[in-house]
């Protein structure tokens, strides 16, 4: 058990991390892995990792920051931490989020009603480091000491902080302890904002220090402005396999797909995450089949990242979303699309269709609209025959926090699977009240060291909660059943979560998204479009 | 204290209060728009904008949904201080009706001033009770906090004892209410409610300086955080403002922002990946 921490422990110089996870300690999860001894080992920490790294948190390290070699460094360190957090705070620097975050400065009660929303916290056992307000309650004291200059009467209302190098270097961490799915800020009776306050922590970081995870800076936001896409795929990489996948579809389901590049004047510029093109070409199968059998004018773009709806700038990087953005509304004002429409991923619907909105001044504000909500249209339209029977095996519906609680899509995707599938039951809690996959806000992506072990049992647990309980009935290895997470990132998270806790091997609960029940369930289909196939 | 004091603390307390709230509304106002930052679900309309915000400001609805027993001592504090409110804006009434219609009205702001100086007191002990008892509240609470609950609970524990004790033939509400409107220094304040008020006006001014004038926050939290879902036409005032914005210089020190006094339009066209930010 670990002894409860406080503020006071982020200043400590010694580099031990404030906590150790165990599994008897976390949330209980129900039938079949209900026995915390069965669970595995979280892995540990590699010592060469420790000792070059600044990993003084909890048991992970999501960032990988070289350790200072002097306290010389430190102090720099420190000193451009101090210039980075005044700049949040300046008009010219953060006008995006600046006044958001001055309110949820400076009205937190530290009524600790947002503890309870929290996935991370609860599913952690309730650990003090995880609880939203830690995070937030170490930067408001910063805040009103260094940003606003307080002095004895302000530390007196406010609360005091030691500020020094080993507190960067965790805050730093703790960033990327949060999934900013902000369903702590829905549950706020001020409206303050802990999700945003770890958002911007990972701005300041990024944009003023130069750190962020490799996983989304290094390998994805610039290798996507570099090559296209963070998959490495260029224009005509992407093309190659689209073709093949478009040849793959046409043998399996007995219909011609061919997918149209760079249509000018079509009706809708689809942009899929290119992760799927890569990890689950069925869905981008399904979509070109589907559109083409619905009559919709639709294209890709080859254009540079047009092929690529991710925006991991979303998560750590005012000027990196800013830039992918552009690329987008370019690509599509270019081939004079009547709209753009997002693939199945949470992350990109948000980016382009809500965040991106203000930015995209004149021309380059093309109307964009969710997937779910095309799909719904067609399968309401009565221009395609399905058939429900094919699937006919129990179904439930995760919802990306992206696409729900952050941008309202709540009911198109629940009026095709309820149309579709039979056997359909909700998550509870569910809609705009649903709890992250886990693999929120790039976690899903962030593989370096055991970082993995962290989302499996603390970030995705309340999760992995929420699927058992919904197949808690047919847990049964002969019944396949379908968790459907239309979403690249949160499949991404399932994929290796249920394998993880081996859940297909031993449970047959498959996950996938949900353009595939659409075309698994169109009589005029081959049956049998679901592989019941792990990939 | 002089009456004369005592009626200019009253004053400078409200207009304190009205100036700090006023500043502190203008400036939030005056911070730039912000990107697009709602949480769902978000109503539409002032039916149904106000279907939630009767409910959340009256009987604070968000904190009964996700957090019981916190509601059940800070609905009592709020719910009284808005009791009281009402018995300021009742006495108000009274000074300016006719006598029939004064007797009416000395029921109500009576009932109402006991009602919410009990309410706001009982909730305030609860708050400072819970913040003490409770480990996750005391671990996260300032000095400040428990000195704001204490100013509520003294400055109230004065009104009610300074009221309901004072020597019989001294003035009441309604007297005090007219003499500070006339300045009537010939008005004999009982002390010790008197006492009450002056910690009463002092309490007000402070109010705005603190976390406490969430009630401003929540305006801006709801009205321009939470349910800002205002697209940006073409030619609309957000467009305005953000050719404004995108011609800022940012100075963020990261290589790949590449900054170096571009402004943010010229940032957000670069391609760092591609040797264009720096």
């Amino acid at each position: 058990m670990n002894p409860t921490i406080g503020l006071p422990d982020m200043s400590r110089p010694d580099r031990e991390p404030l906590i150790h996870l165990e599994n008897a300690g976390l949330m209980p999860l129900p039938p079949p892995l209900e026995d915390p001894a069965k669970d595995h080992a979280f892995a540990a920490l590699s010592a060469q990792a420790r000792e070059r790294y600044e990993c003084g948190l909890d048991d992970t390290c999501a960032l990988s920051f070289p350790r200072p070699k002097s306290e010389g460094e430190e102090n720099e360190l420190v000193a451009r931490f101090l210039s980075g957090l005044d700049k949040l705070f300046s008009r010219e620097n953060n006008w995006t989020f600046l006044q958001p975050l001055l309110l949820t400065m400076e009205h937190c009660a530290r009524c600790q009603t947002c503890s309870d929303a929290c996935h991370v916290f609860e599913a952690s056992g309730r650990n003090e480091l995880y609880r939203p307000t830690f995070r937030s309650e170490i930067v408001r004291r910063l805040y009103f000491k260094y940003v606003r200059r307080g002095g004895l009467l302000s530390a007196w209302q406010h609360g005091e902080i030691d500020l020094n190098w080993p507190l960067v270097a965790r805050l730093a961490e703790l960033s990327y302890r949060c999934n900013l799915c902000r369903r702590c800020a829905q549950s706020c009776p001020i409206g303050a904002d802990n999700g945003l306050v770890a958002h911007e922590l990972r701005k300041l970081f990024s944009q003023e220090m130069g750190i962020a995870p490799k996983e989304i800076h290094d390998n994805g936001s610039m290798l996507q402005l570099k090559v296209g896409s963070s998959t490495g795929m260029n224009p005509e990489a992407v093309k190659d396999n689209i073709a093949f996948i478009d040849e793959d579809t046409s043998e399996k389901t007995g219909m011609e797909v061919k997918t149209p590049w760079d249509v000018e004047g079509a009706d809708v510029l689809l942009i899929h995450n290119a992760g799927e093109i890569l990890a689950w070409p069925e869905n981008p199968g399904a979509f070109a089949l589907l559109l083409n059998a619905a009559g919709i004018s639709w294209t890709m773009s080859s254009e540079l990242a047009a092929y690529d709806s991710i925006n991991y700038g979303l998560w750590y990087d005012d000027a990196q979303f800013a830039r992918v953005a552009l690329k987008h509304a370019e690509a599509a004002r270019k081939l004079k699309v009547k709209r753009i429409v997002l693939g199945e991923c949470g992350h990109a619907h948000k980016a382009l269709a809500v965040i991106a909105d203000r930015i995209l001044g004149a021309d380059l504000n093309i109307p964009r609209q969710s997937s779910l909500t095309l799909l719904r249209d067609i399968v309401a339209s009565g221009r395609i025959e399905f058939d429900p029977a094919r699937n006919d095996f129990p179904v439930t519906l995760h919802d990306p926090c992206n696409v729900v609680r952050l941008m309202g899509v709540v009911e198109p995707q629940r009026a095709i699977v309820r149309a579709l599938c039979p056997q359909f039951r909700e998550m509870e809690p569910h809609g705009v009240d649903n709890y992250c996959c886990g693999g929120g806000s790039g976690f899903a992506i962030m593989s370096g060291h055991n970082f993995p072990d962290w989302r499996f049992h603390v970030s995705g647990r309340k999760k992995l909660e929420q699927v058992l309980r919904a197949f808690q009935d047919c847990l049964d290895p002969s019944i396949p059943k379908y968790l459907c997470a239309p979403c690249s990132n949160c499949k991404g998270q399932f994929r290796d979560i249920l394998a993880y806790y081996g859940l297909w091997e031993n449970h047959r609960i498959l996950y996938g998204g949900l353009v595939e029940l659409i075309v698994n369930a169109m009589t005029a289909v081959k049956p049998g479009f679901i592989e019941w196939e792990w990939r | 204290m002089s009456s004369s004091l005592f009626y200019g603390l009253l004053y400078a307390g409200g207009i304190v209060f009205f100036a700090g709230c006023i500043v502190r509304a203008v400036r939030y106002s005056r911070q730039p728009i912000h990107l697009r930052w709602e949480i769902y679900p978000v109503p539409h309309g002032r039916v149904g904008e106000l279907k939630i915000m009767i409910p959340e400001i009256l009987f604070l609805k968000g904190l009964w949904e996700f957090n019981r027993p916190m509601w059940c001592v800070s609905f009592p504090f709020h719910f009284g201080l808005y009791l009281l409110a009402a018995t300021t804006a009742l006495l108000g009434c009274a000074a300016v009706s006719p006598p029939a219609l004064v007797a009416i009205l000395r029921q109500l702001y009576t009932a109402s001033g006991a009602m919410g100086a009990l309410l706001a007191l009982g909730g305030a002990m609860g708050l400072l009770v819970r913040r003490l008892a409770v480990r996750e509240l005391r671990t996260y609470s300032s000095l400040g906090d428990y000195l704001n609950l204490l100013f509520f609970i003294a400055t109230l524990i004065l009104l009610l004892a300074g009221y309901w004790l004072r020597p019989s033939g001294d003035p009441g509400l309604l007297a005090i209410l007219r003499g500070a409107a006339t300045f009537d220094t010939s008005v004999r304040l009982p002390s010790v409610f008197a006492a009450g008020m002056a910690a009463g006006a002092i309490l007000l001014a402070y109010i705005p300086m603190t976390h406490m004038a969430h009630f401003i926050a929540k305006y801006f939290t709801y009205h321009r955080v939470r349910w800002d879902e205002a697209a940006n036409v073409p030619g609309g005032s957000i467009e305005k403002r953000m050719a404004e914005y995108l011609m800022y210089r940012p100075t963020w020190a990261a290589p790949h922002v590449g900054a170096e006094g571009r402004t943010w339009a010229e940032i957000a066209t670069a391609n760092p990946a591609r040797g264009a930010a720096k």
